[in-house]
């Protein structure tokens, strides 16, 4: 129990430490109403809350400075400038990795901590540090039921007089059942007194007239009794007193004056507690009476007057139920994703269904293959609906993306600043996790390559601070998250020279603008000539590549001298089905994703163009596309090359080159289930992925790009320059 | 009959735990994630004891106990705060406010049972 209580209270730490962010974020852009510096404070209180039922107690003791600080800052003692503001995030972000740490174990950078620390300690005064920190529990004074002294718990008889003042039942209290909880202690002898009670035309009304002789015999010690009146203190008179009482107790009666503040009271046998005066004053609200009066003569409904009188009872605020956020619903991953597997299964099911149906030899299938449709059209309903569960807004994953570009500009000097668009977007929990790592790369690689030093950029006559700006949009069925920097844009001279260095590429080799770009992609390239600590932690950029392409989707990258650079990685929206085209190659059938398809064509021999010895280009209205025959580079077949295939599918690769796809011919269209093949059998190079058709067979997924390049990525540079000088001779 | 609980607190590991402590102890549990969902709760549950934390949006713990002990719902019921400040004028803000008593978080479920029972009589 306690265990899941914990996973509530670390992902609502995610939540908090996102909503602290946020409003770090917003205090940062000048926003700093109260409400917004309540909200940060509120989330800071909470995660200490949280921690301290865990005993967590690194967590509560920074959280706890953090929250004195902010609260300095909520009641205007402290005034939010520059230098506090940014160690105020990096506070938050310390927070963050103790909260993780507390999750998944690890050290925090203690020398890190400690500094942040004394840092958070300049802002707080001495005594406020002392007065507020209470570290854990409420105290022994306090315990219910304290245990027995080891030497044999010995009874003891106490006198207890008590007399309630009047204020004590404004707040609740009600003498019953204290005597109820007394007599849990021992043997409780209860004697009334009234003799304070006058004649019944001489009692006031609210006035408290009544007074309790209580005999308590108990092997509880003292402050076991005080315990149980510790919520009337202050509101009533109360006497205790007793024979065989032991003298410590005398020190555990110290020690609760002393957790209130108050000056040790001399040993004595009998020790009178009356040590507030009540404050009666303000439990009178003063409701405006001429208000209330008028919502009486009102004709509105008695609900209406009922909520009207509240307000005008004391209530400042207005009612915020409307605003409020909307009804949620927490359900376990496992369960979105069983529902999601069974979605899956049912539209196999409708394709075997529909095959069934056609094979029958019946003669009119109409009216079956409307209900189909219905179903097919139904499928997809239920199949969109679970998709939305499990999407989420990428805000987090941005907010988390401006901690990695303060960092990289405090670690290279540089001046960033993070811009976010479309935070909205929604896009697949899965893909959300996953796309954390790729863009913090990214993100780190423009800050440090991308953004030039501040003396650079006003060289260059550009405002000091970089800016970064991170684009989620959703376009045509995909996802797109963009990274643009105005920093220098890519050195392509020194790209190539380095591709050439480390043998990526032919010395001779011609590339265009783009192609150069994508030579980063390139597993063993890096342009940091000495590995910076930040971007260059011994992965390239080919790690951003493969874990884009891991999701299914591309990454791509343009540049402009002196203008910056932008990163593009393109997504599909699920992970789970997507709509493909089943074609077949060399006897087997096989999918294609639809998205990657420009356009799909007959083969014949006016549009084959032979290059060379082995090369083919496919002609298309006046242009040439390179042809890449599917079945020869899975090694299904032998490159036949002049035969025309019986059907090219024009595919876009990343960079935005054509190339035409030689398959044997296209059977359908239609949404397919992902069936990964991770744990079954190691990568295959031109296959991202399996489903099964609705013949109840297995039909691999192509993935084209890799297809295209795996065939012969140089030959296909070669190709080009020789298109190339073909068509100018 | 069960002791009706209604606990106001807008951190949900605050109310889980709160959750998983009462029931266990054999109380009727009602919750609401902010004061002004608690308040606007109250009447229709009308509860036996309110639970409620100190710093929420929307309202606060003060406001809830303001408005509760106000003209408008003038309710009797024991109100007990749940609050990590332990300082002496949080208390006696609070129970100057009308508050029955209060929790210092972290608690145990001891020390929630044991107010409980002070505030309401319930025997878990």
């Amino acid at each position: 129990m306690t265990g899941s209580i914990m996973d509530t209270f670390f992902e609502e730490c995610e939540e908090l430490l996102e909503a602290m962010d946020a409003g770090l974020a917003a205090i940062e852009e000048g926003d700093q109403d109260a409400e917004t510096v309540n909200a940060v404070f509120r989330a800071v209180h909470s995660i200490k809350g949280g921690a301290g039922a865990f005993g967590l107690d690194d967590l509560v003791a920074f959280a706890h400075n953090f929250e004195t600080v902010f609260d300095d800052v909520r009641s205007n003692k402290l005034q939010l400038d520059e230098k506090l503001v940014q160690l105020l995030f990096r506070a938050s972000d310390h927070l963050s990795d103790l909260v993780t740490c507390a999750r998944d174990g690890g050290e925090v950078d203690q020398a890190h901590h400690d500094v942040l620390i004394s840092a958070l300690g300049e802002y707080i005064d001495d005594d406020e540090e002392e007065l507020v920190f209470e570290p854990m529990g409420v105290g022994a004074a306090f315990d219910p039921a304290p245990l027995p002294s080891l030497a044999e718990a010995k009874e003891a008889t106490f006198d207890i007089r008590f007399h309630p003042l009047k204020e004590m039942f404004d707040t609740g209290n009600e003498p019953y059942f204290l005597f109820q909880a007394l007599s849990d202690l021992g043997e409780l002898t209860v004697r009334l007194d009234d003799s304070e009670l006058p004649g019944y035309d001489a009692m006031e009304d609210g006035e408290s007239y009544l007074s309790w002789e209580l005999t308590l015999v108990t092997s509880e010690n003292r402050s076991a009794i005080e315990a149980v009146f510790e919520f009337v203190e202050g509101l009533c008179e109360l006497s205790i007193s007793s024979e065989g009482e032991e003298e410590a107790d005398a020190d555990a009666l110290a020690a609760l004056n002393a957790a209130f503040g108050l000056p040790p009271v001399e040993e004595e046998s009998a020790v009178a507690l009356p040590l507030e005066q009540p404050v009666p004053d303000a439990v009178e609200t003063p409701a405006p009476v001429d208000a209330v009066a008028e919502v009486e003569v009102t004709p509105v409904p008695e609900v209406e007057s009922e909520k009207v009188a509240i307000k005008a009872a004391g209530s400042k605020k207005e009612s915020t139920k409307s605003s409020g956020p909307k009804p949620t619903l927490r359900v376990e991953l496992d369960r979105v994703d069983r529902l999601i597997n069974a979605v899956g299964e049912l539209i196999i099911n409708h394709s075997m269904l529909a095959q069934q149906i056609a094979n029958l030899d019946v003669s009119d299938t109409r009216d079956v293959e409307t209900e189909l449709e219905g179903f097919k059209n139904l499928a997809r309903d239920i199949q969109e609906g679970v998709m939305a569960i499990r999407a989420q807004p990428v805000k987090p994953l941005f907010q988390r993306m401006a901690r990695i570009v303060r960092e990289a500009s405090a670690a290279t000097g540089k001046t960033a600043k993070l811009i976010t668009i479309g935070e909205t977007t929604e896009v697949d929990k899965t893909v959300i996790e996953r796309l954390a790592d790729p863009l913090t790369h990214i993100l780190r690689n423009a800050v440090d390559h991308g953004i030039e030093s501040p003396e650079a950029r006003a060289a260059a006559g550009k405002e000091k601070g970089g800016e970064i700006t991170l684009t989620a949009a959703h376009r045509s069925g995909s996802v797109c998250i963009e990274v643009k920097d105005d920093g220098a844009g890519l050195n392509r001279k020194k790209i190539r020279q380095i591709a050439i260095d480390k043998g990526l590429i032919p010395e001779n080799a011609e590339l265009n603008d783009s192609e150069i770009d994508n030579l980063l992609f390139l597993p063993g390239f890096s342009t940091a000539k000495e590995i910076s600590n930040l971007s260059g932690r011994g992965v390239g950029m080919d790690v951003v590549k493969n874990a884009v392409t891991a999701l299914g989707g591309r990454v791509n990258i343009s540049s402009n001298p002196g203008q910056g650079s932008v990163f593009s990685i393109i997504l599909p929206l699920t992970l789970a089905v997507m709509d493909g085209m089943v074609v077949s190659v060399a006897g087997h059938t096989m999918v294609v994703p639809i998205t990657a398809i420009v356009e799909t064509m007959r083969g014949n021999d006016d549009m084959i163009n032979n290059l060379g010895a082995d090369g083919t280009l496919l002609s298309i209205r006046g242009s040439f596309v390179p042809i890449c025959d599917v079945a020869g580079s899975l090694g299904l077949r032998s490159n036949t090359g002049d035969e025309p295939a019986g059907v090219y599918l024009l595919v876009e690769t990343e960079n935005g080159d054509r190339c035409a796809l030689a398959v044997d011919d296209i059977h359908d269209q239609r949404q397919v289930v992902i069936k990964s093949l991770d744990g079954v059998c190691g990568n295959v190079p031109g296959v991202s992925a399996a489903t099964i058709l609705g013949d109840g067979k297995i039909a691999m997924i192509l993935d084209p790009e890799s297809i295209v390049t795996a065939s012969s990525s140089a030959a296909v540079f070669d190709t080009d320059r020789r298109m190339s000088n073909a068509i100018a001779s | 009959m069960k002791t009706k609980v209604l606990a106001i607190d807008d951190s949900r590991t605050i109310r889980n735990l709160l959750a998983a402590c009462l029931e266990e102890a054999g109380f009727e549990y009602h919750s609401a994630v902010d004061g002004r969902e608690g308040v606007d709760l109250y009447p229709d549950l009308a509860p036996d004891v309110v639970i409620t934390d100190i710093n929420m949006p929307n309202l606060d713990g003060f406001g809830v106990i303001e408005e509760l002990r106000g003209d408008g719902i003038n309710s009797k019921v024991p109100i007990l705060v749940l609050t990590t400040e332990s300082s002496a004028d949080l208390k006696a803000r609070a129970r100057s406010a009308g508050a029955t008593g209060w929790i210092t978080k972290p608690f145990d479920d001891d020390s929630l049972i044991f107010a409980l029972k002070r505030v309401t009589g319930a025997v878990a």
